[in-house]
């Protein structure tokens, strides 16, 4: 579902199984696997299977057990906490822990990255198994051997350079190049794609290719689509902690699938857009903003954009475009230099910091829920308030009533599933959390809301969901500039297209010119209006 | 749950933080800070049985325990300021020095510059607010991390206090000044205090049960709603009859009262609490809702200044003289009391209440220790192990929970 409809039909002429070969052995099976937590059955009766060179995918909604499962393989549950049967080649395993996992040839690389920043990449990939002779590391044959083992990937990196000053696409090819270096048989990547710019993608693609022809046996879990049926041979279902089938990849198709996964047919999931336009509610004229690390690099360079009450604007673009940075920018919360004017209702203002841009009816739903977001040890009802506290409760002594009422309405109204306000924010799943943060918005009285990423990494019934508030919202005359790194989504939902490259506007379309192809081109500069 | 300070280190990949609310494992159905309020007051018990049996039965008599809360209001007072320092995620290592500073001002106003009581300790707290202020500008504004900044002031505020004291003990006579650690209300006036608190008690459980109503919120039972009013009056009748049946409330006690009073409702009730637990839990978050990080951080240790004022009258009164060495090692003590009640480093989690209780449980363990003779030595070290144990436990019933 990202970007890579400029690729469809590449896809399909890369060759895949057309059904499991027999000729390949069965490197895992995983019978009959059962998982408890006090109260709740996680995982209930999965079977899964995996062929040497294979590229099995794991797909299911958020919740459906697909990290459980992958968390019991990678021995993070050991033996006895789970019930079922686990066989490497045929022969019985139980691991008692994740040490014992990795030594069966099992690597499992997580979402969140477990690299030490500060160590050099070569450190980092024999971390723990440093090649030494009487306890002394022997740094150069270190070195030699992280170099082969980066030459074998094609990747260009120096093993000398510290982790942290790579990018985190990069980040994640070593953490496949340690995998390796521990001669993983079974490599599982847990939504490995995330945070990766199209170009990283495609090496990582490339990467793993090498790795089927290798016979290393490929676990892909993955929300996008798209990508799951451009790389896998078979696609496994999960919901609600059992497997609903697996299959060849080329016998499904995205609706199947997706029915699948939320256990019914859905339609279009983007609404039918019918709000009507107004007045301009904001503008923004020739916003530039500097890179606060490197002197003289613009991260956005003179962008100007007006955004309607009711409408939507989409802002596309690849990663580190400078979307993000400006909307930041704009909203007074970014650390490098601003220059540019902002204008709401008409009236120009002057935005220095965010309690600026509340003020003056600006919303902003952040990316990163976690880190930008939430505070995730507080209640929903904190979580809602955090943003309008003072016109909510009270200036300067909280009114408990008052707020909790808000924040039961707005729980009512975006369909926030939780025992009560007063659930702590952390316990919830990816997409009520990101309810949460939109309803902090609303509850501002915003005239204008920015949301920048705002369905990332949350299942499909819950992307659905706030398609269609957003598309209310809409109808209620907020103005709104979507960012997001799904072109679909984008697509799907704007009624005006920005496209920005390198901190520059390359292009502007209305949703009847849009395209893919046209947004990509631009996205990528190749089209210049 | 995945930002909590005290996390535990395992070599484990960090688990995927997505969890759904089923997949969570949940034991308890208690809330996990009630949960540790409980466990807290059940080891005070603990502590309270053991010493007053090995004590043959001194511990829990009405002297002892005057004497017990008296010496506990001066890390109480600190407790409570260091609480909102740490829930903002900020520490203040400097806090025993200011105290010692601030004292020895009030008690050089008064003894060499014949100031009057009222104005040398406006001065007192005044020099604490203006401390604060520009330990906590250095933090929110120069950026030094608070550690460094105060662990400089502990050093600094120290030397000060030596300097301008020549290094000589400063003897108090003002009879009032010294009124403020050594007296007692009259007991009817203790009464009073207990029947506003129980009258207070009520209403706020009457209002509270109307507002559960008004959200549609489940209904408590009789049981629960009666044990909300009866035990804490019970403790308040229990306090004012132990208290009456000694002297009377002592004074310390009841400015350590008004303060933990003050810090609840600052921390639980205003909109400056709120932030201050946003701004420790995740403080991109907080500056993103249009908070001001600096402001508030400024403010947090303005206040710890001012409430070290307050402390240091208390402390210096009860001595009777400001020595240039009053105060060493109290930081460590309020810092130890958040701990123990549940605060967390990182910022973000603790309670007005879990820091009072903290507080009394170590004066308690120092009270015993001393009514057994116990050697200084020991002392430090059993207290240093507490401190450790006690967090030690809290992590491990969170790795469970």
């Amino acid at each position: 579902m990202n970007s890579h409809i400029t690729n469809s039909e590449s896809q399909k002429t890369v060759s895949r199984l057309p059904t499991p070969d027999s000729r390949l052995p069965t490197i895992l099976e995983m019978r009959d696997i059962t998982k408890s937590f006090p109260g709740v059955r996680a995982l209930d009766g999965v079977t899964f299977d995996l062929f040497a060179g294979e590229f099995h995918a794991l797909v299911g909604e958020n919740g459906a057990g697909k990290s459980t499962l992958m968390k019991i393989l990678g021995g993070v549950y050991p033996h006895p906490q789970y019930g079922g049967q686990i066989l490497i080649e045929g022969a019985e395993r139980r691991f008692s822990g994740v040490r014992d996992a990795e030594s069966a040839g099992i690597a499992v690389i997580f979402q969140e990255l477990s690299l030490v920043k500060e160590m050099t990449v070569g450190e980092n990939i024999f971390l723990g198994r440093e090649p030494r002779r009487f306890g002394i590391v022997r740094w150069n044959e270190l070195y030699t051997r992280a170099r082969k083992l980066l030459d074998d990937l094609h990747l260009k990196i120096d093993p000398r350079t510290p982790v942290g000053q790579l990018g985190i696409g990069q980040q994640q090819l070593v953490e496949i190049a340690k995998a390796l270096s521990q001669e993983a048989r079974i490599l599982v990547l847990d939504e490995p794609t995330a945070a990766l710019t199209d170009a990283e993608v495609e090496t990582l693609f490339v990467i793993l290719d090498k790795l089927k022809a290798r016979g290393v046996g490929m676990i892909y879990i993955s929300h996008k689509l798209d990508e799951v049926f451009r790389m896998s041979d078979r696609i496994t279902v999960l919901r609600d902690g059992r497997s609903v089938g697996t299959e060849p990849t080329i016998t499904l198709d995205e609706p199947r699938v997706i029915a699948r996964m939320v256990g019914r047919e859905v339609g279009d999931i983007f609404p039918v857009p019918d709000h009507a336009h107004g007045e301009v509610v904001f503008e923004a004229r020739n916003m530039t903003v500097e890179d606060p690390n490197v002197a003289g690099k613009k991260l956005v360079d003179r962008v100007s954009f007006a955004v309607r009450g009711g409408e939507v604007l989409g802002v596309a673009g690849l990663m580190g475009a400078g979307r993000s940075d400006l909307l930041m920018a704009i909203f007074g919360a970014h650390a490098g230099r601003v220059s540019g004017e902002t204008y709401v209702g008409g009236k120009q203002v002057r935005i220095t910091r965010p309690s600026d841009a509340i003020k003056h009816g600006i919303g902003f739903v952040t990316e990163d829920r976690k880190r930008f977001g939430l505070i995730l040890d507080q209640t929903i009802l904190n979580n809602m308030t955090l943003a309008g506290l003072t016109k909510l409760s009270g200036r300067f002594v909280t009114n408990t009533d008052a707020e909790a009422e808000a924040g039961a309405r707005s729980m009512r109204e975006l369909r926030v599933k939780a025992n009560s306000v007063f659930t702590v924010a952390g316990t919830l799943s990816g997409g009520n959390q990101q309810k949460v943060v939109l309803a902090k918005w609303l509850l501002t009285n915003p005239r204008v809301l920015f949301l920048d990423e705002p369905t990332r990494g949350i299942d499909v019934g819950a992307k659905q969901e706030i398609y269609a508030q957003i598309n209310q919202l809409a109808k209620t005359g907020l103005a709104i500039v979507l960012v997001s790194s799904e072109l679909p989504e984008v697509l799907g939902l704007s009624d005006r297209v920005l496209i920005l490259h390198e901190g520059r506007i390359t292009g502007e379309f209305t949703r009847q010119e849009a395209t893919p192809e046209k947004v990509m081109a631009c996205a990528t500069g190749h089209l210049k209006r | 749950m995945s930002q909590t300070a005290n996390e535990p280190i395992t070599d484990r990949p960090p688990v995927n933080a997505d969890v759904t609310p089923q997949a969570r494992p949940r034991r308890f159905n208690i809330p996990t800070e009630a949960l540790r309020a409980y466990t807290m007051l059940f080891a005070l018990v603990v502590i309270w049985g053991y010493f007053h049996y090995a004590t043959d039965g001194i511990f829990l008599r009405p002297r002892n325990l005057s004497i017990l809360l008296q010496q506990m209001a001066v890390t109480g007072v600190l407790a409570v300021g260091m609480l909102m320092v740490i829930v903002a995620g900020q520490i203040d290592l400097s806090v025993g020095s200011v105290v010692g500073l601030t004292g020895g001002i009030a008690a050089i106003l008064m003894t060499w510059q014949d100031w009057g009581l009222v104005p040398a300790l406006l001065a007192a707290v005044g020099a604490g607010v203006l401390i604060g202020a520009v330990q906590g500008a250095l933090v929110a504004y120069a950026n030094i991390p608070a550690f460094i900044v105060t662990l400089g002031g502990l050093l600094a505020w120290r030397g000060a206090i030596k300097g301008i004291s020549v290094g000589n003990t400063i003897p108090v006579g003002l009879p009032s000044f010294k009124a403020i650690g050594n007296s007692y209300v009259a007991p009817s006036i203790g009464i009073a205090l207990g029947v506003i608190a129980i009258a207070a008690l009520l209403v706020m459980n009457v209002r509270r049960k109307r507002a559960r109503q008004r959200h549609g919120l489940a209904g408590e039972s009789m049981l629960n709603m009666s044990a909300r009013v009866i035990i804490p009056a019970v403790v308040v009748i229990g306090f004012v009859y132990v208290m009456n049946s000694y002297a009377g409330l002592p004074i310390p006690v009841i400015i350590l009262l008004a303060v933990a009073l003050l810090g609840a409702f600052v921390t639980q009730n205003t909109t400056f609490g709120r932030y201050l637990y946003a701004i420790g839990g995740n403080p991109d978050a907080a500056r993103l809702s249009g908070i001001s990080l600096r402001r508030h951080i400024l403010a947090v240790f303005c206040l710890m200044g001012a409430l070290a004022g307050v402390a240091a009258t208390i402390f210096t009164s009860r001595v009777g003289s400001a020595s240039p060495d009053a105060g060493v090692l109290l930081e460590l003590d309020a810092i130890a009391a958040c701990v123990i009640g549940g605060a967390s480093l990182m910022g973000g989690r603790g309670t007005i209440f879990g820091a009072c209780l903290g507080a009394l449980i170590m004066a308690s363990i120092d009270n015993g220790m001393s009514l057994l003779n116990t050697p200084d030595y020991r002392q430090d070290i059993i207290k240093g192990a507490i401190l450790v144990a006690a967090v030690g436990f809290d992590m491990l019933g969170r790795r469970r929970g």
